[in-house]
């Protein structure tokens, strides 16, 4: 990272920090000179935008506890008075709540901008690798805090998702007694969850710093999914990509604050504005919409243990995608097959989200069986073997070339015609 | 170098060795406390046991009480909802066990074992769905006992799980009679 600035320092002072920690040119040489491909398109904005939201929902976070209480009896009402009472409550609130929905909707596209355009692939697994595992700590942190307000979905969806465990062979029970600190979610799971829920925002964190080490290492991915070859390739991260990043943020936040100034509660349930009763549940029991198409994976299967082991497994098999994508062509743009299995696997994805939301009965049962299989085969079947079927498209000689042709730009990402 | 390999360990190979596992040994001890703090506390286990007076429920009553923080139902139930309970063959029960705390752990799921010895017509269960936790509807399902709501599980009038993904029945907690007419669970 700090061998891609050529940065001397110059005063005085500099030249004191430099000589004793050289953290002037480390940050330059990763986001002032840091040579990044000339050709990256606004999906991979979707990084900066994650990066401005963890900020955010840390710095809402942050003042938000200073008006929460972690305790069963006072926890609902100490929500109702950040909504009604604090300077700004219901602002900070809002933002906090809505900005898990950012933060999921910007992951999920960043995720399969990865797929996509091969960015999994050697050498940059290791950075992959570590995106999954941003990814399970945020659903981590997601659910921990949607129990945090302790209204009737939050109970109710902390005594599904911990009694998850309960399916294990033996171990089941003390583990998930051991999770509640009781033999019910009780004040004990709501304390821990607490300082959980404050804990892993940080971790995001050192796991994002080596998430952005790793493909500094190794060098951005590009919409060629080819390698720059020469400085023509590249270009400086500043200031044409924090200015780049920093648009993309902007029209993003004007997606944010359309929901947080015009529908605050559009992505919540009504029932969460009812305090927990352990007595009763909601009749209708559905987890926010960014975790549906793993529930529908978990409903899917008849077999409880089962439906679990697949909905951990939809995630792990992310793990060794590196592996399972056998094609030496990074980028879909070059693959004329892939290309069509990828938008299928979109929408399969957004169709298990979709059933993940509807009851478990019925038709819709069995269509959530069809996606996840389809879901399935896509990595350890589809993938594997078009590596070996498919006939990739020539590659251009250079990013250069393909930005100077036309013919680098992917389908659909950019509305530019077809020079080629 | 290729010899050294094969010398006699040293009394220095031996301490080093010694001292890690020492070392292992004291790191997985001091663990410990940060891992069994989560489990539940004196305060929770304290509250283990409950008494319930059960002479005011009438035919066809429920009550609901809490014990360890789950709802435990108590029904006394009618003579049809016996009658329907008792003509399920054993063999038609996916789960086929009494899961009863009370009895072993291989009796049948009879509807005797699910029921009080000497008052057929009462029944105390956890009312937890066995599947993922939530509380089922009292009456209510394909087989006129409980319904979950969460993932449609059927329970009969015996609280046995009839159709949907829970695998087991109802789970009958540890009670006794402390009088003729008080139980207590736990």
């Amino acid at each position: 990272m700090a061998g891609h600035s050529n940065y001397v320092p110059q005063s005085a002072a500099a030249k004191w920090l430099e000589s004793r920690l050289p953290v002037i040119s480390l940050v330059r040489g990763s986001f002032v000179d840091f040579p990044t491909p000339k050709n990256l398109n606004y999906w991979w904005t979707f990084g900066g935008i994650l990066f401005f939201v963890l900020i955010a929902q840390i710095l809402t976070g942050i003042v938000l506890v200073m008006h929460y209480t972690p305790n069963t009896a006072l926890a609902f009402a100490s929500v109702e008075h950040i909504m009604r009472d604090v300077n700004f409550g219901w602002l900070l609130r809002y933002l906090h709540a809505n900005g898990a929905s950012m933060f999921f909707i910007a992951v999920f596209i960043h995720m399969f901008r990865g797929m996509y355009y091969g960015s999994y692939k050697a050498p940059r697994e290791i950075s992959w690798i570590l995106g999954v595992v941003i990814f399970l700590i945020m659903m981590a942190t997601a659910f921990m805090g949607y129990v945090l307000p302790w209204g009737q979905m939050s109970f109710w969806g902390a005594t599904v998702i911990t009694n998850l465990f309960s399916a294990l062979p033996l171990v089941g029970e003390p583990i998930v007694n051991w999770l509640w600190g009781g033999f019910a979610v009780d004040n004990p799971t709501l304390n821990r969850f607490f300082s959980l829920h404050y804990l892993l925002p940080f971790m995001i964190f050192g796991v994002v710093l080596l998430h952005v080490w790793a493909f500094h290492t190794t060098g951005n991915n590009n919409p060629t999914g080819i390698n720059p070859k020469t400085k023509q390739d590249t270009i400086p991260f500043h200031p044409y990509y924090t200015i780049k990043d920093l648009f993309a943020i902007v029209v993003f936040m004007i997606l944010f604050a359309y929901f947080v100034f015009y529908i605050p509660n559009y992505m919540g349930h009504a029932d969460n504005y009812i305090e927990a009763d352990p007595l009763v549940t909601p009749a209708h029991i559905v987890p926010e919409w960014y975790f549906l198409p793993f529930y529908a994976i978990l409903r899917a299967v008849p077999d409880k243990l089962g439906g679990v082991v697949l909905m951990f497994g939809s995630i792990a098999v992310m793990f060794v995608l590196p592996w399972l994508d056998t094609s030496k062509v990074r980028s879909g743009t070059y693959r004329p097959l892939f290309k069509q299995f990828f938008w299928i696997f979109v929408a399969v994805c957004v169709g298990l989200g979709y059933l993940g939301a509807m009851p478990a009965e019925g038709g819709y049962v069995i269509a959530a069986r069809i996606l996840t299989t389809y879901y399935f085969a896509h990595f350890l079947i589809i993938l594997p073997l078009l590596g070996f079927l498919e006939k990739p498209k020539e590659l251009p000689a250079s990013i250069s070339e393909a930005v100077l042709s036309g013919g680098g730009k992917p389908a659909g990402a950019v509305a530019a015609p077809e020079t080629k | 170098m290729a010899q050294q390999d094969t010398v006699e360990p040293t009394r220095r190979d031996f301490l080093y060795i010694a001292t890690g596992a020492m070392g292992a040994v004291g790191a997985a001890a001091l663990a410990w406390p940060f891992i069994d703090q989560m489990n539940p506390d004196a305060s929770a286990l304290s509250l283990a046991s409950i008494e319930v007076d059960i002479s005011a429920i009438d035919e066809g009553q429920e009550i609901k009480v809490m014990w360890r923080g789950k709802p435990v139902f108590i029904r006394n139930r009618s003579a049809r909802e016996i009658e329907e309970a008792n003509a399920v063959a054993i063999s038609d029960l996916p789960d086929p066990y009494a899961r009863n705390a009370n009895l072993g752990a291989d009796a049948q799921a009879t509807d005797a074992n699910r029921g009080v010895e000497g008052r057929e017509a009462l029944i105390v269960m956890v009312g937890v769905c066995t599947h993922l936790g939530c509380i089922p509807l009292g009456q209510a399902g394909d087989f006129g006992g409980w319904f979950c709501p969460c993932h449609g599980s059927h329970y009969d009038t015996a609280g046995r799980i009839r159709k949907g993904p829970a695998p087991e029945n109802l789970l009958i907690p540890p009670f006794e009679f402390i009088s003729d007419n008080v139980i207590q669970i736990g």
